[in-house]
């Protein structure tokens, strides 16, 4: 499944806040059919690398090339379009709309009607809205959510909704799929769930990068891991390696693995 | 029957036909003029309401677009000799063109900052109307304005204006639902729940949001246009700060981000003051009394609450949860 094409690839990539050097000359890169988790302590710059992966973040420094393209200071909705998806360690939905309603937002990167097309209801938009309308709910029936479809999704327990955000990214057609700490929250059944769900993700030809604090989950799903501290790369290996690796016993897992 | 109107071809068509009989129930010029003001606020708060309702981002300054609209109308008509209908589309056109110079650096705030740059840019407008007297008659303001005239027939009497205005209004309406309903309307929507998610799904929030404050100031430009030729004649106080408020108040009674709430909400608030005439130095009072109430009992406005609670009732008979308020 993993091939050795590179999709995602960062050079030195850095940013700051002040005087806080919140990411720090990042090289790492993202394979093809991987799924990849990142950890680290908290303020280790995960989340600061998410957003710039995704164009939240402008970087000071560095290069992000997504499939060969240089795309370091797109917006993110020009990342969508690209193929970068991506959800939120808490959790954003659009509340007042409905679970079917928040996946079909999802499909606006791959449809194209206009203020004047919908204004006039002409033929296009109309076609257009039955595919996305279909489109979504086939998203649903794959993370296994389609009967709640009219529930409006603030409605959803919580686990239901981290799920409705996977389902929401996976309707914007991604080849790339940030999750930001998905497990967090969810209880030892629901967190089962996800890392099935998530292998389901990856047998679709969709590549995938995870923030994660769930040790044995991040240990059992990625091929990958890259381990910060500080802002920095601090390693980078396989789960059996990075389990290994000195540094990241006596940064991060170290009394993890003690105990 | 073109697409455009089937969509909601029966809950249209059949408040038209209503609308329609009003002429003939009302033989009053009073009330009937008062039926053809509900109509030019109505399409004013549609056009907020896509703005404010919807995509969540607050006009203070919606009486200027009115007031751009009318203005340009007048001032074409009136000192150029333009007639008048080329003169209102020039009206919009100028209008937009306005809300895009505005609507690019101050649509980049939100909130509060929002709020108060639009308050700002209201209050220069009008300052605007009030002191270049060479051109807008200044606050004296701007007589002689002629009415509209449709198939050789001058469009003079109330009934006419009555059936043009609610024409108009009735369209905008249609051409509201069809646009909430859509693609576009989803992401506005998507932008007022959480605009860093509409964001990351791939909507460009910047430019729906000029889109829609675009769209919003077009509406207010065609009312002003009609208003102007309606009354024949217009002055600054008529597009003041106090207006805007009118308008923001309408859109929250009505209901934020409900179609049929915005028609609803205009009525309610043009006709109020006629009923509370005797109470006509307090008018500003009561309007800033309802807003308060609205806002802490019924945020989510009249019709959206009442409505809420029918789809309560509806989903809690089919089990499925409905809203959290």
């Amino acid at each position: 499944m993993v091939s050795d094409r590179v999709l995602l690839e960062t050079e030195s990539l850095s940013k700051s806040f002040g005087g806080v050097h919140a990411v720090q000359e990042v090289s790492f890169s993202v394979r093809q059919g991987q799924i990849k988790g990142i950890i680290g302590p908290n303020g280790a710059g995960k989340t600061t690398l998410f957003n710039l992966i995704t164009g939240v973040y402008r970087p000071d420094r560095g290069s992000i090339r997504f499939d060969g393209e240089r795309c370091a200071g797109l917006a993110p909705h020009q990342m969508a379009e690209r193929g970068i998806a991506r959800t939120f360690q808490n959790v954003e939905l659009f509340e007042r709309m409905s679970v079917l309603e928040n996946v079909m937002v999802g499909r606006h990167p791959r449809t194209r009607a206009g203020f004047i097309s919908a204004a006039f209801r002409l033929g296009g938009a109309r076609g257009e809205e039955r595919l996305i309308r279909e489109k979504a709910l086939e998203i649903l029936g794959f993370v296994g959510i389609v009967d709640k479809a009219e529930w409006v999704s603030s409605a959803l327990p919580f686990g239901l909704q981290r799920v409705l955000e996977i389902a929401r990214a996976l309707a914007t057609e991604p080849r790339l799929l940030l999750l930001d700490e998905p497990a967090s929250g969810l209880n030892a059944v629901e967190t089962r769930d996800l890392g099935r769900l998530l292998g389901r993700i990856r047998d679709r030809g969709i590549t995938v990068l995870l923030v994660e604090h769930d040790m044995s989950l991040t240990m059992e799903i990625c091929d990958e891991i890259l381990v910060m501290d500080y802002g920095r790369r601090l390693a980078e290996g396989t789960p059996r390696e990075i389990q290994r690796h000195p540094q990241v016993i006596a940064a991060y897992l170290g009394e993890e693995l003690v105990a | 029957m073109p697409a455009f109107f089937r969509h909601h071809l029966l809950h249209v068509s059949a408040f038209a036909l209503l609308m329609a009989l009003v002429p003939f129930m009302v033989t009053s010029r009073y009330y009937l003029n008062l039926f053809i003001f509900i109509g030019i606020h109505t399409l004013l708060t549609l056009g907020l309401n896509l703005l404010m309702g919807y995509a969540g981002q607050i006009s203070l300054g919606h009486a200027a677009f009115f007031g751009l609209g009318a203005y340009t109308s007048g001032i074409l008509t009136v000192t150029y000799h333009v007639s008048p209908w080329p003169a209102m589309g020039a009206a919009v056109l100028v209008t937009i063109m306005v809300a895009l110079v505005i609507g690019v650096p101050t649509l980049k705030l939100t909130g509060y900052y929002l709020g108060m740059a639009t308050l700002g840019f209201g209050i220069i407008v009008n300052i605007c109307f009030r002191e270049l007297s060479g051109i807008t008659g200044g606050p004296s303001g701007l007589v002689g304005i002629p009415p509209l005239s449709l198939g050789g027939v001058v469009l003079d009497e109330p009934r006419y204006v009555y059936y043009l205005i609610w024409g108009v209004t009735l369209g905008a309406l249609a051409v509201s639902l069809n646009i909430v309903d859509s693609r576009v309307g989803r992401a506005l929507r998507a932008i007022h729940d959480s605009e860093v998610a509409a964001r990351a799904s791939g909507v460009d929030t910047a430019r729906l949001k000029i889109w829609v404050f675009v769209v919003s100031a077009a509406y207010a430009s065609l009312a002003g246009s009609l208003y102007a030729h309606f009354v024949t004649f217009i002055s600054p106080s008529s597009f003041g700060f106090m207006f805007s408020v009118k308008l923001v108040t309408m859109v929250v009674v009505g209901g934020m981000a409900s179609v049929w709430g915005a028609v609803f909400g205009a009525a309610t608030l043009t006709a109020l003051p006629e009923v509370l005439a005797a109470f006509h130095d307090y008018e500003i009072l009561i309007f800033g009394f309802i807003l308060m109430v609205v806002m802490i009992f019924l945020p989510q406005g009249l019709t959206r609450g009442f409505l809420d609670l029918a789809e309560r009732w509806r989903f809690y008979r089919r089990g499925i949860p409905a809203a959290k308020v």
